[in-house]
């Protein structure tokens, strides 16, 4: 890969780095009035104000906090949950498994519709199949997640009781009710994710339909089959990588209300009941760890798309 | 294909449109008051008295669905508006001025661009109290980034076009060359994210008054409906339905009409 490339696309991640640890610090020092304040409510005593700001460094020169949110960063430190006198990154890791769980199933639920369906319209242009699948797609981008999670309560929990509406069961105690107890909510996630991937794929594939390599491929009497599986759904492939890696963060961001719908026991319920207790640490701990998740991500989709694609690479 | 995109474009004027009336007709007449309490009448089926039924405290879901719509088009304008505002100014400086402005400005909207969707909003509505204001500043301040992105690689795509610099070399002033030559050629982009967005914007808001941190009483919400209907799916499915179809009708009908214009935009070029 090209050394000059790479060298700018790491100070550009740099650079957004810095701006995600300025901006995670601004938002939290523009609180009006006294955070210590807001966090305890109008009947705490001064002296209960005076102890929890000192808690929070607030009563310190602005600069000095800031270098010591950056420190704190470094060393992974985030301080402690002022509602759960527990440290932020303990909280924050243990909540980790049923969130990123629920990630990687709508994930794959999402690959394994789209990809067939993107095809499928792809080839069937204009016609009937073409039409209900993008019928399909708008609606599929319109529903808010939230609400089909509750639809699909309704339907295969309540009326059809194929899954149990309960408590989520972890992964260490029964593998199989753990990915059932997930499953709903991972579909409820993924729907709006095979929306786009599948119109993403039906547009690239149809590019691709377009090119000389393809009209060649056909006068050179392959099978339909061969052109699209062998060549033209490998490139057609590549810049839905690309979308579907950028799009982690949406379905990071979709499961936080979906673990809601599910009452799930992930991020997302953690960061709800962080923002209700107004609990200012764990807040900027959970915003910080999701901002460098999604950076990171958006930073290895790049160069692996840069590396998947030869004509990028051999340049 | 000509047929397709006429239909995309209609499809979503004509949803748009039934639901703008809805909203107006709700602005000067519901069938009952928003908040009247009927105990006797809990949670009925829809029927000749309650079109789409009542929820759990008797109100007529029909009149809350229609002050609803209100709250959701309120949102998504003022969001929207501050998008667009918000994105020019950001966009137009780093696309026309270049070097290391756009650097700067283009990191920054990367940075917040880390934050997903309602992500960055949960972030505002943690430091402020929750409410329908607030709310929009922060669904408005999430989209920013959207229409800065493209409003700078509109500026970038005609900043050295020929009619642009013969403009210049005619002696134009920056801002001339900006409203007057770049600006006209990027509004169908604008308008096209501005559709878009504005679904983004319906969506966002119902998760956050789903979640009890957007519009609070008694300011009405869909998203909040959504929220005090999960608790009676089995006795009342229409309760869910109601609010549920219309968010979903109303994202729709933005998706299309954002859609439609593009290809009719597309097709003409």
């Amino acid at each position: 890969m090209n050394i000059l490339y790479l060298t700018r696309r790491i100070l550009t991640l740099l650079l957004t780095v810095f701006f995600v640890v300025l901006l995670s610090f601004a938002a939290f020092r523009i609180i009006p009035g006294n955070p210590a304040l807001a966090i305890l409510g109008m009947e705490a005593s001064p002296g209960q104000v005076a102890e929890l700001q000192a808690k929070l460094g607030a009563n310190l020169p602005l600069f000095e906090q800031f270098l010591n949110w950056i420190k704190g960063i470094v060393t992974l430190d985030f301080g402690e949950s002022i509602r759960f006198s527990e440290p932020v990154l303990d909280m924050i890791v243990s909540r980790l498994p049923v969130t990123f769980s629920l990630a990687v199933i709508s994930l794959s639920i999402t690959l394994v519709i789209a990809v067939p369906l993107g095809i499928l319209a792809a080839r069937a242009r204009g016609r009937v199949m073409d039409l209900i699948i993008s019928i399909g797609t708008q609606l599929g981008l319109a529903v808010p997640s939230f609400w089909t999670g509750i639809l699909l309560i309704l339907i295969f929990g309540l009326t059809l009781k194929w899954f149990s509406i309960s408590q989520f069961v972890p992964w260490s105690k029964d593998p199989w009710l753990a990915f059932k107890s997930l499953l709903l909510p991972a579909t409820a996630v993924a729907i709006p994710q095979i929306a786009i991937v599948v119109r993403y794929l039906r547009t690239t594939m149809l590019e691709q339909l377009n090119l000389d390599y393809v009209r060649t491929a056909y006068s050179k009497g392959l099978k339909e089959s061969n052109i699209y599986f062998k060549h033209v759904l490998k490139n057609a492939l590549i810049p839905v990588i690309t979308v579907v890696g950028m799009n982690f963060g949406e379905i990071l961001a979709g499961s936080l209300v979906v673990e809601q719908v599910f009452t799930l026991p992930g991020f997302g319920r953690l960061l709800i009941t962080a923002i209700s207790n107004r609990d200012y640490p764990l807040i900027q701990g959970m915003v910080v760890l999701i901002a460098f998740i999604v950076i990171t991500l958006n930073f290895v989709v790049d160069l692996s798309y840069r590396w998947l694609d030869p004509k990028i690479r051999l340049k | 294909m000509n047929s397709k995109i006429n239909l995309t474009l209609w499809l979503g004027v004509v949803l748009v449109s039934i639901l703008l009336i809805i909203m107006i007709v709700g602005l000067f007449y519901v069938p009952y008051g928003v908040n009247d309490m009927n105990i006797t009448d809990r949670l009925k089926a829809p029927g000749s008295a309650h079109l789409l039924g009542t929820d759990n405290f008797g109100r007529d879901i029909l009149s809350r669905v229609m002050e609803g719509a209100r709250t959701a088009f309120a949102v998504g304008f003022v969001a929207v508006s501050i998008g667009v505002i918000g994105g020019f100014i950001i966009g137009s400086l780093a696309g026309y001025v270049g070097r290391w402005v756009d650097e700067v400005l283009m990191r920054a909207i990367d940075a917040l661009m880390a934050f997903p969707g309602i992500l960055l909003a949960l972030i505002l509505v943690a430091i402020y109290k929750p409410s329908l204001f607030q709310t929009m500043i922060a669904i408005g301040v999430l989209s920013i980034p959207t229409f800065a992105r493209i409003i700078r690689s509109g500026f970038l795509q005609y900043k050295e076009a020929e009619f642009v610099k013969a403009a210049k070399g005619l002696g134009a002033s920056h801002a001339r060359l900006i409203v007057t030559h770049i600006f006209p050629n990027i509004l169908s982009s604008i308008i096209v994210a501005a559709s878009l967005s504005f679904s983004t914007a319906i969506l966002i808001e119902a998760a956050l008054s789903y979640l009890g941190l957007g519009v609070q009483p008694p300011d009405p919400s869909w998203g909040r409906m959504l929220n005090e209907s999960q608790s009676y799916i089995s006795k009342a499915p229409w309760y869910t339905l109601a609010p549920g179809i219309f968010i979903t009708l109303t994202v729709l009908g933005f998706n299309l009409l954002g859609d439609g214009i593009r290809d009719l935009r597309d097709r003409r070029k």
